[in-house]
């Protein structure tokens, strides 16, 4: 519990924007404080998205999305390279399933090139079935960027706020931030964790981005949920190579073939406008949605290799593009809003322009000397040589204990994941796929359970799978005999 | 990294492992070694503690772990190596597989014989696609079983089981006995999946529904299970409307089916069958990969632990026996097919010159029927069901009158008078 801390910004909200942001600013000599309302950070629309690193040709220029979304882009080799996340620039094809479709992939081209997108072409039969040999034999024509990429999302939100905590920027997790309120130079924030006196407010809440700029009478933006369902195939299902996207329709860029940065393949997502910001629920029809537009892709992608499936909710705001811009209630606040669609790709680049709307607003940036920006290098035991294998066993017998069989997640590397953060068993699932393969944990969930509860300190019926409320076990053995009898009667 | 060798290696220490090893060291094999990634012998029977097994070996009703005790037992003064929490990485198709210790670090064996006893691994809520949340309290019933039996913790106290198999008919009566509710099991087909003795012992004994044709169409809560919505469903599994009912309940248990574990298999190139999941074998249990067997539920679910051991019998003499010279040699083969309402038969090959064991199952319950063996011979049968496995031999002499190089076995009904 913290009482009342003094620091120079706090960041509301941990998806990937909050937490560049926070790494952004650790580069400065500055108190950087970011809370964030779950247990751990990138559990938003962060989790749960498409990880692809577009090229930037889909939005319109002149756009927030079009600028942020090609200078993120552009960021990307280097900010994985730092922060040690796994990244592939295997590039983008927009198919055309039909000739009538060709104009368009021109038309996109153009506009790709008026975005300042590099190295996009059109690539026809010959070229295109020796790319993707797995396409439906009526695609005739693709539109290639060589610089889309693919990026595990959690896992760079959660190495970006590693090594801002690193830098000195601290985490106030489990804490929603509730009320705001004005001081004479500044604010304060509040939480039931405490609260925090601040002269600038950076709103990266994501969905309930809206709700916090009402905090201080702010209706300047308004966001509306919209749902996107995913679907995660097993890794022995190679499809295709290049992320596929079909030529979009006026509501969205479709349903694209996307092989993930950590070898699976995934198809999704849909985008329904939903009630409820919190509806992170699956449907059947999502699901018929998805299949029937991805078997005009790649028809040989068949539901029987599917392992599991997700949703994540886009925080759509009602100017139709980024809110990055300070509050019109005061300079001292900057927005980072309404961040959908190509959010994760502009993510880096809304990063910078965080700081620099800071800086502009009075915040003085001054370089802090010790900062550095590579985050600890992570063992990834299965990527390994055997004899590299044998080494690391040696030198910490952690190792040679497998924890999760399918993805070959080794105890020492869960220790490890629990050291930089994780708190849960989804924590440590996106951080090291730990439980991410065809077994989805049935195996090794309860290991990992007994390792988050031995490193933690707490019992295994407090191991939760994402935080308060959603423990895994509840009781102990004989803790119920007698109880429920007296229910019955009871009843 | 420490190279070592063996004549027979064999991966998993379960059942399976175990006789195979057994046998192999019996039929003379000199250097026998089971590599188990557990801290303990035994297999999945460690974590099942109810009675049930062995009634056909030692007709006696042992639990899980007594069971497997018998033959930890004997192996202890066999000359057998074990090595425990010792995880197989990789199988090569030169039959040298790499495999992590602890202690030992890399460990690289190279093998006269290996034999595949993995066992196998539940399938899970991914692949069945459910809808609704994601929430904490849904687990596979094995995990539960887990949970409950070695781990001393019980999920929680109102239970929804979906899918009959044994696991889940087991798990209900766990359940029931350590204070919780299950409210319901809900299975898609018309009839319970797992073994007729565990739908009258764990279901009907404690009075707990069994939904047929029914399936769980929505799980609600999203931090933690909250209730879950079973639809009935039409002959193609579809969701039926407005059959829909919600069940408050806390847990979810997934008991909806193995799938034998063949990753190492797969990564060897050795071929496996469609239905099974399991390797392509021959007579002697051999998979394509010359001198690598396979027994057990890596080879193909069983229902019962008793048919593991002697498959794996089977396995770890013919492992013993083996030489690099057997590959080469070339011998006539048939092919077995699986023909009406027949969903497998293994093995897959069989030699005219060499007793085969079949082992079979059909699709679907039936009662008075006839199994025909390739037109060779029939067996009659009053009752058939998917959970139990109908076995059969054949012998060189029954093989002598076929006159093609495949056989298939088929139900056969009694005609019915098509009016
Ligand atoms: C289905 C789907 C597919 C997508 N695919 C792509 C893609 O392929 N490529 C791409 O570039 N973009 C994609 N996006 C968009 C991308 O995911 C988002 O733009 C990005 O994740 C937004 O990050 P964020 O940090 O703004 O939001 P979030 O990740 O939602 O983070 C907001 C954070 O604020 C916290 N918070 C909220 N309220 C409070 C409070 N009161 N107090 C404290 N904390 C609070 C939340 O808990 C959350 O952690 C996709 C989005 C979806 C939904
Ligand atoms: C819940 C449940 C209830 C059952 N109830 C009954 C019953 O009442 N009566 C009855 O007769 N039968 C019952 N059975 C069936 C019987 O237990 C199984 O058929 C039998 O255990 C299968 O033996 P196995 O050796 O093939 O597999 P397993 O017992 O699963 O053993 C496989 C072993 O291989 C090891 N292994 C796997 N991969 C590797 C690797 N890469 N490296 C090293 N080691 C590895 C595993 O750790 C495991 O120990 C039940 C099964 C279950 C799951």
């Amino acid at each position: 519990m913290v009482k009342q801390i003094q620091t120079d910004v706090v960041i509301i909200g941990g998806g990937v924007i909050g937490t560049l942001a926070a790494r952004e600013l650790s580069r400065y000599k500055l108190d950087v404080w970011l809370v964030e309302k779950d247990a751990e950070v990138g559990w938003g629309a962060t989790k749960a998205n498409s990880g692809i690193v577009h090229a930037g040709f889909h939005d319109k220029p002149g756009s927030e999305k079009a600028k942020y979304c090609v200078e993120g882009n552009a960021l990307y080799p280097e900010l994985c390279d730092e922060l040690d996340v796994s990244f592939e620039q295997n590039g983008i094809l927009m198919v055309a399933r039909s000739p009538e479709e060709i104009p368009v992939l021109e038309q996109y081209r153009a506009q790709g090139q008026k975005n300042g997108v590099p190295g996009l072409r059109i690539v026809y039969q010959d070229e295109l079935r020796e790319l993707e040999p797995n396409l439906s034999a009526s695609t005739t024509a693709a539109l290639l960027a060589p610089t889309g990429g693919t990026v595990a999302p959690f896992e760079l939100a959660a190495a970006a706020m590693e090594n801002a905590v690193d830098n000195g920027v601290q985490l106030l997790a489990e804490s929603p931030v509730e009320a705001i309120q004005r001081e004479d130079d500044g604010f304060i924030v509040m939480t039931p964790n405490g609260n925090l006196k601040t002269r600038f407010i950076v709103n990266a809440a994501g969905l309930h981005s809206d709700t916090i700029a009402r905090l201080f009478n702010d209706t300047s933006f308004t966001i509306t949920p919209r749902k996107g369902e995913e679907y995660l195939f097993d890794k022995s299902i190679r499809v295709v190579n290049h992320t596929i996207f079909p030529v979009p329709n006026a509501v969205s860029k479709g349903i694209l073939v996307i092989p993930t940065s950590e070898g699976n393949v995934m198809i999704g997502p849909t985008g329904d406008n939903v009630d409820a910001r919190d509806d992170m629920t699956t449907t059947q029809d999502g699901f018929k949605r998805i299949f029937d537009s991805v078997h005009e892709l790649v028809p040989s992608l068949s539901p029987s290799g599917i392992i599991t499936q997700f949703a994540g909710v886009r925080a759509a705001s009602d100017r139709g593009d980024f809110v990055i811009d300070y509050s019109p209630v005061s300079k001292q606040i900057v927005h980072l809003a309404g961040i959908e669609s190509p959010g994760l790709t502009a993510a880096p680049a809304i990063a910078l322009q965080c700081a620099a709307l800071l800086k502009e607003a009075g915040l003085d940036l001054v370089p802090d000397p010790t900062f550095c920006g590579r985050r600890r290098p992570v063992v990834r035991f299965h990527r390994l040589p055997r004899t590299e294998q044998a080494a690391l066993i040696e030198h910490n017998p952690s190792f040679g204990k497998i924890v999760c069989r399918c993805e070959t997640v080794t105890e020492a590397e869960i220790v490890d994941a629990i050291q930089r953060g994780a708190r849960t068993i989804d924590g440590v699932k996106f951080r090291v796929r730990a439980g991410a393969g065809r077994c989805q944990g049935g195996f090794c969930q309860p290991l990992v359970m007994q390792i988050l509860s031995r490193e933690l300190g707490i019992p295994l019926t407090a191991v939760t799978k994402r935080g308060g409320g959603s423990e895994q076990v509840l009781y102990q053995a004989k803790e119920l005999v007698g109880r429920q009898t007296r229910e019955n009667i009871i009843s | 990294m420490k190279t070592l060798s063996a004549d027979v290696l064999v991966i998993g220490g379960g059942p399976a492992g175990l006789s195979a090893a057994l046998a192999a060291k019996q039929k003379g094999a000199k250097r026998v070694a089971i590599l188990e990634r557990n801290e303990e012998l035994g297999g999945i029977l460690q974590q099942c503690i109810h009675h049930g097994f062995g009634i056909h070996r030692f007709r006696e009703e042992l639990t899980g772990p007594e069971y497997a005790q018998r033959f930890i037992d004997e192996l202890a003064s066999s000359g057998i190596d074990v090595y425990l929490e010792t995880m197989v990485l990789e199988l090569t198709d030169k039959r040298v597989v790499y495999a992590i210790n602890k202690d030992h670090g890399m460990l690289c064996f190279e093998a006269g014989a290996v034999v595949l006893a993995m066992g196998c691994r539940e399938r899970t809520r991914g692949a069945l696609r459910i809808p609704g949340h994601r929430p904490a309290g849904v687990m596979t019933a094995g995990a539960a079983q887990r949970f409950v039996n070695i781990e001393g913790y019980v999920p929680g106290q109102r239970v929804v089981i979906l899918g009959s198999g044994d696991i889940g008919l087991i798990m209900a009566r766990r359940f029931t006995l350590e204070g919780a509710a299950v409210e319901a099991v809900v299975e898609v087909l018309p009839y319970a999946a797992g073994l007729t003795r565990n739908v009258v012992q764990c279901l009907h004994d404690f009075d707990i529904p069994l939904h047929l044709s029914a399936t769980v169409v929505e799980i609600h809560g999203r931090d933690r299970v909250e209730a879950v919505t079973i639809a009935d469903v039409d002959a193609a599994w579809k969701p039926v409307p407005r059959t829909e009912r919600t069940i408050p309940c806390d847990t979810l248990l997934l008991s909806v089916g193995l799938i034998p574990e063949n990753e190492l298999s797969v990564q060897a190139g050795i071929e496996l069958d469609p239905i099974t999941n399991g390797p392509l074998i021959d007579h002697t249990l051999m998979t394509s990969l010359p001198g690598v067997f396979a027994c057990g539920n890596v080879l193909h679910v069983h229902d019962l632990v008793d048919f593991v051991s002697e498959e794996a019998e089977t396995a770890g003499t013919n492992a013993a026996a083996w030489t690099d010279a057997q590959a080469t040699q070339s011998r006539r083969i048939i092919t077995v097919k699986a023909g009406e309402s027949v969903r497998y038969v293994l093995p897959q090959y069989v030699s005219p010159e060499k007793t085969a064991k079949l082992y079979m199952r059909v699709t679907q319950p039936e009662t008075n029927v006839t199994i025909n063996i390739g037109g060779l011979f029939s067996l009659k049968q009053k009752s058939v069901r998917p959970s139990e496995m109908i076995q059969v031999k054949l012998t060189p002499k029954v093989l002598s009158r076929l006159d093609s190089d495949s056989l298939t076995v088929a139900v056969e009904r009694e005609v019915e008078n098509v009016g």
